[in-house]
């Protein structure tokens, strides 16, 4: 229980909610409880044939009191339940504000899905745990209580013959659920394993037509559904095993209570309402003394998923705000809160990772505000990486990053951000309108700002044809834009921004070089005086530039004009005479 | 690079609702099923009379109470209490076993069945033509064969049987009951019709707010798969805060849906309970009454008091059970739709064999399509001789794989004819072209398997001995050897990575196992480092030796080495010669070669 004791500031929020859940609760149990006493007075008064009208009493009695219960057990399920959704609620958004938080690097080693199963599966089960745990382990104890004292009160040898498999039957069930726990998760495991390889065979489809190997491939296939196939008989044999043997066992605790309860009676030690509210009883206890073993398992199963959830309430990021700032937020941000866009680069060395090799080697840069600079390089020579320093997605070690003379870690991270605006390399949108996506940098905007930046990004006239315009929605339900119009389309977004710095990387690979030229022109006017950052594999999004990169497994290897570099014979000029070619090639 | 213009507003393929509530019960969707359980059909009989025995010795013991009751305690007749409670343990035990064989017969059945539904689903998808998989995603097909053939499952082991199960449990209880008292029975009973409606009213609350359950986890779900995928977009633009409020909104709406059906929750189990108490009420008070007059006897009471509460177990179930029948049947629907599927390019009826394949090719005006009218390849004519080597050039998309897709008749052309040994491809069966073609493709695909059956594909056929020569001819030997399992080893597992060069070479080998008579190469592009680089080449001259050849090249050397060179461009033929001729042309191909295969001068 160390890591679901973390629950309790949660609970605590609803305590006044909890404990009035649990007294009705109580009154719930105590009604229920009453009804098979209840009966037992009846059956006796009609044995002994002594008042007729007492039936009437008796028959209503057992109705009111039901009503009472069902009351009470509404309020519960009202209170407890619910409860266990609100914490749920609140625990789930703790855990993603937690997550979002984490620094790049955290998204890196942990994919997403298991961030999901985090955010869903696991919190479930902490809920599960919560809602129905608390409510049937208070309901059960109650139960217990309530149904022994007043066995007890009828005949004390009999509840001690009653209740004795009822230990047994708590372990029965929790040992079955164990086994079934495992099997379950051995079925799940084969499952995924014949999801893989449905997968595979599909992916390679061409491959095995080919090859004409269909029938191997059916054979493999064939053999992973028949391990699947043995792995849920497995599952089965201890399920069907789980419900023959709990009502073995409670079947027999009402056998043992008839025969010895019987005998009693024949030694008038008994009367044979008492022994109709023992069966009764016993039956009332059946499913507490069932849920108790389940009870168990829940409580396992939160126990893991909270150990597996503490991990990340527990991973801090790295890469936070400065910590004066932290104190006195204020203070220090006002007076730095105007970035012009002067970047510096000082001997930044820089590796992802201790064990991986430097991405960046003895990098030296500097760019002046107004400024638009081009990095130019093959794929893994370090560009992206460049500029994501600057966003301090990650953070250096070795040498420093400047802005407008100050170091970047002494900016409060929004502020840092929220002054560059950036186009990544790989487009991502979200699946909501092509508005909420342009105007996603702001909080408010005015439609005029949308149109604008739609404009400068070339992506107006496209919008402009669909039937619902801006409020077109993207992705899965809506218009799948071609790659060219979701590189205009985050273009866009990113001149919303209105930053002081702009980082386009590779934003152009998938616009024609002429619509290309559109956008840089109209981005030359916008960003007057601010500074931009062009990465490219192509020499046309970057041959206007006022300085140009060429960066070479992390190092730069050649700097200069356009002019200057294709002089220069290079690499530049290199790749620049092989998309000349290209050019021709395609006119042809 | 031109923008791809067009909108994609074009239905897919396949583009059903995943979730589709249907109905129930569909006869001829039934009729189908069914028949996956004749095999078994032996297995159900007996599961079903299984179902006869413990629906009676389940009944039955309550009424056995009675008689304790009745006819020994009451007459104190302690004799005769033991030998009842003989009998009553019996039955319980004899209930116990029969239940158990019951339940895991039905799973069996059920495993048995999905298991045979689910091969046959995969051969049926294997079967199906390469136009088929570009229009279907590969994980809508998994979850053909996975997802849905699971919830046929369930309808097959719990759903069926159990459901005569439910109903044999209901008529042994009516038919004790009746046997006591009629009226009894009809006044205990009395209480079922409004649980009946209480039950059918909930069920169907409850089937909406779980929609809107599921709709709202749906959607939560999808805004985190999304903000966490794009994450850095997150981060870039300083938007955790407005992610945070839109999430929190998200998720209240899925508290507030799951609140609604715990709403449901709240008032019915209650009313279960309430119900069941009046059925108790109803019983103390006529049955009462009609003991102290000695019509009835307090067995009887006790005995319906017990059976008014086994009475509403099975009727809630059934309600449980339409659930189970109405995602079987949706989908049951979309398997069924899938198996009827044909596959588009069949085996002719009388196929020609081709034996001892020479490997003659000839494309004579041949036109292709993927999509109708958008042609790919215009007017190809071409002779490939026996043994000759033939390199095929140009730039993407010129149509250089359209041309290897339809030899292997992966599609089919629209005019024009293909021939192999001056048979028209059409004329063969797919399985005999396919045995004489080695297909090496661009994309390396090795499945998750030990480097020895990569290389065999798991052909009997191909013993060790070959798998090595192949792998030794290819040059590789001596690196497989090296590894910790040798040719054991498998190729995705962690700690083994295979270099891209190196899962290339694993790949020749492949083809040159199977010895093919033609051999259809795509160079791999990606860089591969200069000790790679000579071994590809060294296998490629190996590869071809004795082989009617054609390559999609992207070496130099390759090119040289070929008896004739053939430039596409956009679909056509536009130049053919040697190496030699093609650059004095001064056309297409000395462009290309100044572009991709002359050394970088840098």
């Amino acid at each position: 229980m160390t890591y679901l004791r973390r629950l309790v500031p949660y609970l605590k929020r609803y305590k006044k909610t909890l404990i009035l859940g649990l007294i009705v609760i109580t009154l719930s149990a105590v009604f229920t409880n009453l009804i098979p006493f209840v009966i037992s007075k009846a059956i006796d008064q009609i044995k002994n044939h002594t008042d007729g009208l007492a039936l009437y009493k008796y028959a209503l009695m057992t109705v009111g009191f039901a009503i009472m219960s069902g009351i009470f057990l509404y309020i519960t399920r009202q209170t407890i339940i619910i409860v266990s959704r609100e914490i749920e609620n609140d625990l789930r958004n703790d855990f993603l504000e937690q997550v979002i938080v984490q620094d790049q690097q955290y998204f890196h080693f942990h994919p997403t899905g298991e961030t999901m199963a985090l955010a869903t599966n696991d919190i479930s089960a902490v809920r599960n745990f919560l809602g129905p745990g608390i409510m049937y382990t208070f309901e059960t104890l109650i139960n217990f209580t309530m149904a022994i004292s007043l066995m007890l009160s009828f005949n004390v040898e009999l509840t001690m013959i009653a209740i004795v498999p009822i230990p047994l039957i708590s372990y029965v069930v929790y040992r079955i659920g164990k086994s079934i726990n495992y099997k379950f998760e051995q079925v799940q495991d084969q499952f995924s394993q014949l999801t893989t390889k449905a997968q595979e065979n599909l992916s390679g489809i061409k491959v095995v037509k080919a090859y004409v190997r269909e029938d191997s491939e059916t054979e493999g296939f064939k053999k992973m559904s028949l391990a699947y196939m043995d792995k849920n008989l497995e599952l089965a044999k201890v399920q069907s095993f789980s419900y023959p043997i709990m009502f073995l066992l409670t079947g027999f605790s009402v056998i043992i209570v008839l025969y010895a309860g019987g005998n009693k009676i024949i030694n008038n030690e008994l009367t044979i309402g008492e022994l109709t509210a023992f069966i009764i009883y016993l039956g009332l206890l059946t499913w507490p003394i069932i849920s108790l073993g389940w009870i168990i398992n829940l409580t396992q199963r939160a126990e893991a998923s909270m150990k597996r959830l503490a991990e990340v309430f527990d991973s801090k990021p790295k890469i936070g705000d400065p910590k004066a700032c932290r104190k006195d937020s204020d203070a220090l941000s006002k007076e730095i809160s105007i970035i012009k866009g002067d970047i510096e680069f000082r001997n930044i060395n820089f590796r992802y990772h201790e064990n991986f090799p430097y991405v960046l080697k003895n990098v030296n840069v500097k760019v002046k505000a107004g400024e638009t600079v081009g990095i130019l390089g093959h794929t893994g020579s370090g560009k992206t990486t460049f500029v994501n320093l600057i966003s301090r997605l990650f953070d250096v070690e070795v040498g420093e990053i400047l802005i407008d003379g100050r170091n970047i870690k002494e900016y409060k991270l929004n502020e840092l951000r929220t002054s560059i605006g950036y186009v990544p390399q790989e487009t991502f949108l979200f699946s909501e309108s092509i508005e909420n996506n342009i105007a996603y940098a702001e909080n408010s905007f005015d439609k005029d700002k949308v149109i604008q930046a739609a404009k400068i990004s070339q992506i107006y006239k496209d919008v402009d044809k669909f039937p619902k315009r801006f409020d077109t929605l993207l992705g899965e339900r809506g218009i799948n834009l071609s790659g060219g119009q979701k590189q205009r389309t985050s273009i866009a977004r990113a001149i919303l921004a209105d930053p002081k710095i702009m980082i386009l990387d590779d934003a152009f690979s998938a616009v024609d070089t002429y619509t290309e030229e559109e956008i840089l022109n109209g981005l030359k006017e916008i960003m007057s005086g601010r500074t931009t950052i062009l990465i490219s594999h192509r020499v046309s999004t970057l041959k206007n530039s006022d300085r140009i990169i060429v960066l070479k497994g992390g190092s730069i290897a050649e700097e200069g004009t356009h002019e200057s570099l294709v002089k220069q014979q290079g690499i530049y000029a290199d790749i620049y005479l092989k998309q000349l070619l290209e050019e021709e090639l395609k006119d042809l | 690079m031109a923008e791809e213009k067009k909108i994609n507003t074009s239905e897919p393929d396949e583009n059903e609702q995943e979730e589709i509530i249907g109905k129930a019960y569909d006869a001829r969707l039934m009729k189908r099923l069914i028949r996956y359980l004749k095999p078994y059909m032996k297995w159900v009989i007996i599961a079903i009379m299984l179902t006869v025995g413990v629906a009676l010795l389940s009944t039955i013991r309550p009424y056995l109470t009675k008689i304790a009751i009745d006819n020994y305690i009451v007459n104190k007749d302690s004799n005769g209490l033991r030998n009842i409670i003989l009998i009553l343990l019996g039955t319980l035990i004899f209930q116990g076993l029969l239940q158990y064989s019951m339940t895991y017969l039905t799973q069996w059945i059920g495993q048995k069945t999905i298991f045979d539904l689910r091969m046959e689903l995969f051969e049926h998808i294997q079967k199906l033509s390469m136009g088929f998989f570009d229009r279907n995603p590969v994980g809508r097909l998994v979850t053909r064969l996975t997802n849905d053939i699971e919830v046929l499952n369930e309808m097959f082991s719990s759903g069926i049987v159990m459901v005569f199960a439910d109903i044999f449990i209901i008529g042994g209880i009516l038919f004790f009951m009746f046997s006591l008292s009629w009226q009894l029975t009809l006044i205990a009973l009395s209480v079922v019709i409004p649980l009946i409606y209480a039950t059918i009213v909930f069920r169907r609350k409850v089937r909406v707010a779980f929609r809107d359950v599921r709709f709202f986890l749906a959607k939560m779900n999808a805004f985190l798969q999304e903000h966490i995928s794009g994450i850095m977009i997150v981060k870039i633009f300083a938007k955790e805060k407005k992610t945070m409020d839109d999430f929190k909104k998200i998720n209240y709406d899925h508290t507030k849906a799951n609140k609604k059906s715990v709403y449901y929750y709240s008032i019915f189990f209650p009313i279960v309970e309430l119900i069941g108490a009046i059925s108790g009420a109803l019983i103390i008070w006529y049955g009462g009454g009609k003991a102290m007059e000695g019509v009835l006897t307090i067995g009887i009471l006790i005995s319906f008091i017990q059976y008014s509460e086994m009475f509403f177990r099975p009727i809630r179930d059934l309600s449980e059970k339409y659930n189970i029948m109405q995602t079987a049947m949706a989908s049951s629907e979309r398997i069924f739709k899938l198996l009827d599927r044909k596959a588009v390019i069949a085996d002719p009826e009388k196929p020609i064999e081709l034996n001892d394949c020479k490997g003659i090719i000839e494309f004579k005006n041949v036109w292709f399509a993927y999509v109708k009218d958008d042609y790919v390849l215009k007017n190809i004519s071409f002779k490939i001789n026996q043994g000759e080597k033939v390199a095929f050039v140009g730039a993407t998309g010129a149509g250089k794989s359209s041309l290897m897709n339809l030899l292997c008749r992966f599609y089919d052309i629209q005019k024009g004819e293909l021939t192999v040994d001056g048979i028209n491809i059409k004329d063969l069966r797919q399985h005999d072209l396919r045995k004489n073609i080695g297909l090496v493709v661009q994309d390396i695909f090795l499945f998750s398997d030990s480097i020895a059956n990569n290389i065999s594909l798991n052909n009997r056929e191909i013993p060790e001995s070959r798998i090595k020569e192949a792998a030794s001819i290819i040059g590789i030997d001596h690196f497989i050897s090296k590894l910790p399992l040798g040719y054991g080893q498998n190729v995705k597992e962690r700690g083994v990575t295979l270099s891209q060069g190196e899962r290339q070479l694993i790949t020749f080998a492949r083809a040159l196992a199977y010895d093919p008579k033609i051999l259809i190469l795509d160079e791999a592009t990606s860089s591969v480092d200069t000790h790679s680089e000579i071994m590809i080449q060294n296998a490629i001259d190996k590869l071809m030796e004795g082989r009617t050849s054609i390559i999609i090249a992207h070496r130099l050397s390759t090119i040289q080495k070929c008896d004739k060179i053939i430039v596409m461009h956009k679909g056509e033929i536009r130049e053919t010669g040697t190496h030699q001729e093609l650059l004095e042309l001064g056309g297409i191909y000395s462009k290309l070669y100044q572009l991709q295969y002359k050394e970088s001068f840098a």
